[in-house]
C-alpha cells in the first residue's frame, strides 16, 4: 500500500462516478470546440491537457527511456459544489455528441456532502420521488356505449370552463337579485390554470412568453386561460394594460410587488381575473418564498422595492396572522375591498391535515371565493430540500376529503376548491387534472409542468436532474436573471408551445369527456367515473377499486 | 334506453290505452319495470273527492299491511276508499305482491288549520315514512305516493301484462292524465322505486337515456338536505326533484326548469334580454346542469304536461294531438298509438330551447324556447 499521505483524500473528496451524475466523454468525437464546457452552468466539466506515459517494450537498456503522449480532453470535476448536475445541456450544444451526462446507476455520495459550510441543501424543482404518482394510476372507467351514445370528442361541442368565485347558493342568489344585494364576483375560466410563479423566479423572457401564450389563447382561441403572478408582483406596464384580466395577482407573506400594485390600481384599464394571498405553498410549507441573492437583478430590485443583490426570504407567515379568522377575514376583505368588491379573492394554502380546517373557515366568510390547495409534489424555484421532500400532504386525499365535506353541507358549488401539486408530473397532465377535477376540483394549477412543456426545462426527479433554478444558472434561461443566459429563451417560442399546451390540454379534455358521455359542463365531483386498482387509495378517495 | 308515453285529456280515459302504447314501442326495453302516474282520477265505484290523498304503494306482507294500518290510524288518517284490484298474479313474476294499496284517506282534523304548504310537507313526510318502514323490514312495504289526485304503479314486467295483473283492462280507473314509462334496465339493479315516473310532492317526471351527470348532481340534492330528495335508485330520479327544487323551493316559473338543466352558453346569455340574471342563475345552479341524451317528460298538479331535451338533443320525442286530447312520447310511434286521428303534420320535436308545455285547459300546446323573455319576480 501507498503512504496515506500520497493519497489526496479528506472527508468530502469524492471520485467522479460517487456523483449523480457522470460525465462520458469520447476522446475520439471531440473537436475540441469547447462549447460544453462554456454552456455548462455549474462549470462542472472542464477542458484539460492530459499526459499519458506510453511505455516501450524495448531489450536494449540504452533506448529504454519511457515516452509520454499529450491529449486534450473533457473532465468531470469532483468538487461537491460543482457537481454536475446532468441538465444534458453540453450534450446539446456539442456538435459531435461526443459527452453526455450519465446518470450513475449506484448510489452517488454527494447526498452525504451537500452540507458544506454547514448550509443545509437548497434547491429548485418538487419533491423528489421519480415514477408513477398516484394520480398517474386514477383512470377513467365509466365508459359510455350503448346505455346511452359515447360523443364525439371531435364534432360535438363541450362545455369544459369552470368558475373562479364565490357563488351564492340559488336561495341566496334570488334574496339578492330581488333586493339588489351584492353578488361576489365570478370569473368563468378554463380549469387548467398557470399556477403562481413569480416574476423574479422566472426570467422576464419566461415570463413575458407565459403572458403572451395566455393573451394569444383568449383572445385567438377564445380558451380563457388565466396565470397567477406569484409572490413579486408584476411589471407596471402589464398593470396597466387590458392583459391585467388574464392575471391572477398572488400577494404572500413579502408583500413584494405589492406598492407598485395598490398605486396601479386608479390607473388599471380592466380588473385582475383574482388575486390570491398565499399562505402556504406545496413544496415547502410553513416557508416562505425565497428569492435569492443571485437573482434579485436591477429590475426585480425595482418591482420589488429591495435593493440589488439581497437574498429574499418571505416570512413564513403574514405579519397579520394572529388567527386564522384575522388573517383570512381581513387580508380577504381588504383586498376586496381595494377592488371595490369587484374581484374574486381567494387563498393559497399547502396541502395539510388541516386544510378542512381552513376551509371551514372560508364557508363561514361570505367573501372567501374559493381555496387553493398545493399539494406535497408541488414545485418552487428555491428551498430546502428536506421541505420539499417531506413536507406537505398529497393533493389527491387531501382534495377530496375537503370536496366532501363541502358536499355533506351543500356547499361544494359555493365555494370552488382549486387543486395543485404534481399534476403532469409525469407528463400526464390532462389525465391528472382530470383526475381530480372528478375527485372534486374546480380546477387545476400548473407549475412545473408548464415551464417544462412551455419553455423545455429540464429539471426531473430522477437523480435530481438539473434543479438548480434557485442560484440563477438556469441552463434554459428560464429561472435566470442574467440577460447573457435568458436570452436563451425566446419569448415568442414560449408563447407558442403554451399555445400548443393547451390546445393539446383541450383535446385531451374531450378525450376524456366524450367516453363519459359528458359534455355540458365540467364533470366536477363526477367520482364515480374514476377508478385505480389500489384497495387502499379507492377506499380512502371514495372511488371504485378496479382490476 | 326506456319507452315514454304520457296523454293527457279533457275526457279521463282508461290507462290502459297507454299501455298499448307502449306496446308499440316495445324494442326499446325489456320488461324490467313499468311505472304509471295517473291525475284527474275518477273511479267507477267510488266517487273521488280530488282533495282527498291517495296512497299509492305495495304492502308486500300481511304484517306490512298491519304496520300501515296502524301507522296511518296513529296519524289520525280515515281510510275512505280502498281500491280493491283484481289481481291475477300469472302475468308478471314477482310474487311477494301481499296487496297494491291504492287508498283514498281524509286528513286528520288536526291540519285543517294548516298552511298549504305544511300540508304539503306533512303528506311527503308520511310517505318517507312509509318508505322507510318498509325498507327497514326488509323492502315488505313500498309506498310510491301520497298525494292527492294521484295515483302511481309500478311493478317489474311488460305493460300489457302489469295492465292485466292489475285488472286496469277493466277500466275501472280512468285519469285525464296518464304518463308511463316502460324500462330498459340500464345499469342499476331491478328495484320498483327505481321504475319511473318518479314524484314529489305533486311534480312527476320520468326520463329516457342516462344522465351522466348523475353523481354530481345527486351530491349536490343531497346536500340540500330537503327531506324528500332522496332515493336515487335510479339517476333519472334528480329530473323530478331538479324540477321540484325550481319551483317549490325557489319558487321560479317553469320555464326556469331548462334554464337550470341546459342553460344557455356565455355568448347566448348575452344577447338575452334577462341574460345578466340567468347567468347567475346558471352559475348558482350550476351543479344541477344535465348530461344526457334525455327526454324528460312531466305532469304537474294542476294537469300541465311538459316535455324538455337535453342540450345535446340525441332523443327523438314527439308531442302531437289535438285541442283536447295530446300525446307525448319518446318515439312517433307511440304517439301514433295514443292519438291515431290527429294532423300529424302538427306534431313537434322540440329541439335544444324548447320547453313544449301542455296547459290544463289542453287547446293548444305551447313551445317555449329558452332564447325569450319569460316572466320573473321582480328578480330580473
Ligand atoms: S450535464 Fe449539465 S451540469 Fe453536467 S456537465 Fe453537462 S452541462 Fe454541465
Ligand atoms: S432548466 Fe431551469 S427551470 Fe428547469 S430545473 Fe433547470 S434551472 Fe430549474
Amino acid at each position: 500500500m501507498v503512504p496515506i499521505r500520497s493519497v489526496p483524500s479528506t472527508p468530502s473528496s469524492l471520485a467522479a462516478n460517487d456523483f449523480p451524475w457522470i460525465i462520458e466523454h469520447r476522446e475520439d468525437r471531440c473537436t475540441l470546440c469547447g462549447r460544453c464546457t462554456a454552456v455548462c452552468p455549474v462549470n462542472a466539466i472542464k477542458l484539460s491537457y492530459m499526459r499519458q506515459r506510453m511505455p516501450k517494450l524495448v531489450l536494449n537498456a540504452a533506448e529504454r527511456k519511457t515516452s509520454y503522449r499529450t491529449f486534450v480532453g473533457i473532465r468531470q470535476k469532483t468538487d461537491v459544489s460543482k457537481r454536475c448536475v446532468g441538465c444534458g445541456m453540453c450534450a446539446m450544444v456539442c456538435p459531435n455528441q461526443a459527452i453526455k451526462p450519465v446518470p450513475n446507476p449506484t448510489r452517488d455520495r454527494v447526498r452525504f456532502q451537500n452540507t458544506q459550510k454547514g448550509e443545509a441543501w437548497k434547491r429548485g424543482g418538487r419533491r423528489n420521488e421519480p415514477g408513477a404518482n398516484l394520480l398517474d394510476k386514477i383512470i377513467f372507467t365509466r365508459i359510455s356505449m350503448l346505455t346511452d351514445p359515447a360523443l364525439d370528442a371531435g364534432r360535438h361541442e363541450f362545455f369544459m370552463n369552470t368558475l373562479l368565485g364565490r357563488v351564492l347558493s340559488p336561495e341566496e342568489y334570488l334574496k339578492r337579485k330581488i333586493n339588489g344585494g351584492w353578488i361576489p364576483p365570478v370569473r368563468e375560466i378554463f380549469p387548467f390554470i398557470i399556477g403562481s410563479m413569480s416574476f423574479g423566479a422566472l426570467s422576464p423572457n419566461m415570463w413575458l412568453g407565459l403572458l403572451q401564450g395566455v393573451a394569444y389563447l383568449n383572445e385567438v382561441h377564445k380558451i380563457p386561460v388565466v396565470m397567477a403572478t406569484g409572490e413579486g408582483g408584476c411589471p407596471p406596464w402589464v398593470l396597466k394594460s387590458k392583459f391585467l384580466k388574464y392575471m391572477i395577482l398572488q400577494i404572500a407573506s413579502g408583500y413584494f410587488g405589492w406598492d407598485e400594485i395598490i398605486r396601479a390600481i386608479p390607473e388599471m384599464k380592466c380588473d385582475p381575473a383574482a388575486i390570491e394571498i398565499k399562505y402556504g405553498q406545496g413544496a415547502k410549507p410553513g416557508d416562505g418564498g425565497l428569492l435569492m441573492w443571485f437573482k434579485v437583478s436591477k429590475l426585480i430590485a425595482r418591482l420589488r422595492g429591495v435593493p440589488e443583490g439581497v437574498d429574499l426570504p418571505s416570512p413564513p407567515v403574514h405579519q397579520t396572522l394572529y388567527s386564522i379568522e384575522e388573517s383570512v377575514m381581513k387580508m380577504i376583505q381588504s383586498l376586496s375591498m381595494a377592488w371595490d368588491f369587484r374581484v374574486p379573492v381567494y387563498p393559497k394554502i399547502s396541502g395539510s391535515n388541516s386544510a378542512k380546517a381552513v376551509l371551514n373557515n372560508l364557508v363561514r366568510n361570505p367573501y372567501a371565493a374559493g381555496l387553493l390547495i398545493d399539494g406535497v409534489d408541488g414545485g418552487t424555484g428555491a428551498a430546502y430540500n428536506v421541505s420539499m421532500d417531506f413536507m406537505g400532504h398529497p393533493i389527491a386525499s387531501n382534495l377530496r376529503e375537503c370536496y366532501l365535506d363541502l358536499c355533506a353541507q351543500g356547499k361544494q358549488n359555493e365555494i370552488p376548491l382549486f387543486a395543485a401539486g404534481g399534476v403532469g408530473k409525469n407528463g400526464n397532465v390532462t389525465q391528472n387534472g382530470m383526475a381530480l377535477i372528478m375527485l372534486g376540483a374546480s380546477g387545476v394549477h400548473l407549475g412545473k409542468y408548464i415551464m417544462q412543456a412551455a419553455a423545455g426545462c429540464l429539471g426531473a426527479e430522477d437523480h435530481n436532474r438539473c434543479n438548480i433554478c434557485n442560484i440563477g444558472l438556469c441552463p434554459k434561461g428560464i429561472t435566470s436573471q442574467n440577460p447573457k443566459i435568458y436570452r436563451r429563451l425566446d419569448p415568442d417560442k414560449v408563447a407558442e408551445r403554451v399555445v400548443d399546451t393547451f390546445l393539446a390540454i383541450r383535446t385531451e379534455m374531450k378525450k376524456i369527456m366524450a367516453p363519459l358521455g359528458r359534455s355540458q359542463s365540467l364533470p366536477i365531483g363526477m367520482s364515480d367515473a374514476l377508478g385505480i386498482a389500489d384497495k387502499a387509495a379507492a377506499e380512502r378517495l371514495q372511488i371504485k377499486y378496479v382490476c | 334506453m326506456c319507452r315514454l308515453a304520457l296523454k293527457t285529456s279533457n275526457e279521463a280515459f282508461s290507462p290502459y290505452g297507454v299501455f298499448e302504447a307502449m306496446e308499440a314501442m316495445q324494442e326499446g326495453y325489456d320488461g324490467s319495470g313499468l311505472g304509471l302516474i295517473m291525475r284527474g282520477i275518477q273511479f267507477t265505484d267510488y266517487s273521488y273527492n280530488p282533495r282527498d290523498p291517495v296512497l299509492s304503494g305495495i304492502a308486500h306482507t300481511e304484517e306490512a299491511l298491519h304496520r300501515l294500518n296502524a301507522f296511518m290510524q296513529d296519524k289520525g288518517f280515515a281510510l275512505k276508499y280502498d281500491h280493491e284490484f283484481n289481481v291475477d298474479l300469472t302475468h308478471i313474476e314477482a310474487k311477494d305482491r301481499h296487496k297494491y294499496l291504492l287508498r283514498v284517506y281524509k286528513m286528520p282534523e288536526s291540519w285543517n288549520n294548516l298552511s298549504q304548504e305544511e300540508i304539503e310537507e306533512r303528506l311527503m313526510l308520511t310517505r318517507l315514512a312509509l318508505r322507510k318502514d318498509g325498507e327497514e323490514h326488509g323492502g315488505d312495504l313500498t309506498s310510491f305516493a301520497f298525494w292527492p289526485d294521484v295515483i302511481m304503479i309500478k311493478e317489474v314486467g311488460w305493460p300489457l301484462e302489469v295492465g292485466k295483473a292489475l285488472g286496469l283492462d277493466e277500466d275501472r280507473i280512468k285519469a285525464r292524465v296518464c304518463m308511463a314509462q316502460g324500462r330498459q334496465n340500464t345499469n342499476w339493479g331491478i328495484n320498483l322505486y327505481a321504475c319511473h315516473p318518479f314524484f314529489i310532492q305533486g311534480i312527476a317526471t320520468m326520463t329516457n337515456g342516462e344522465n351522466t351527470a348523475f353523481i354530481p348532481i345527486k351530491d349536490w340534492l343531497t346536500g340540500k338536505g330537503f327531506p324528500g330528495y332522496i332515493g336515487y335508485q335510479s339517476d333519472s330520479e334528480v329530473f323530478t326533484h331538479i324540477l321540484h327544487y325550481v319551483l317549490k323551493q325557489l319558487k321560479l316559473p317553469l320555464q326556469a326548469y331548462k334554464h337550470v338543466i341546459t342553460p344557455l352558453k356565455t355568448e347566448e346569455l348575452a344577447e338575452h334580454p334577462q341574460g345578466d340574471f340567468l347567468l347567475g342563475l346558471r352559475n348558482a345552479c350550476r351543479r344541477l346542469i344535465i348530461d344526457g341524451p334525455n327526454a324528460v317528460i312531466g305532469t304537474l298538479p294542476d294537469e300541465t304536461c311538459l316535455l324538455v331535451m337535453d342540450a345535446k338533443k340525441l332523443r327523438p320525442a314527439t308531442v302531437g294531438g289535438k285541442p283536447g286530447t295530446w300525446a307525448m312520447a319518446s318515439e312517433m310511434c307511440g304517439v301514433d298509438a295514443m292519438i291515431p286521428d290527429r294532423d300529424k303534420s302538427k306534431d313537434f320535436q322540440p329541439m335544444r330551447p324548447h320547453t313544449v308545455i301542455v296547459p290544463p285547459d289542453r287547446q293548444e300546446y305551447k313551445i317555449w324556447s329558452q332564447f325569450d323573455q319569460f316572466p320573473l319576480p321582480q328578480a330580473a
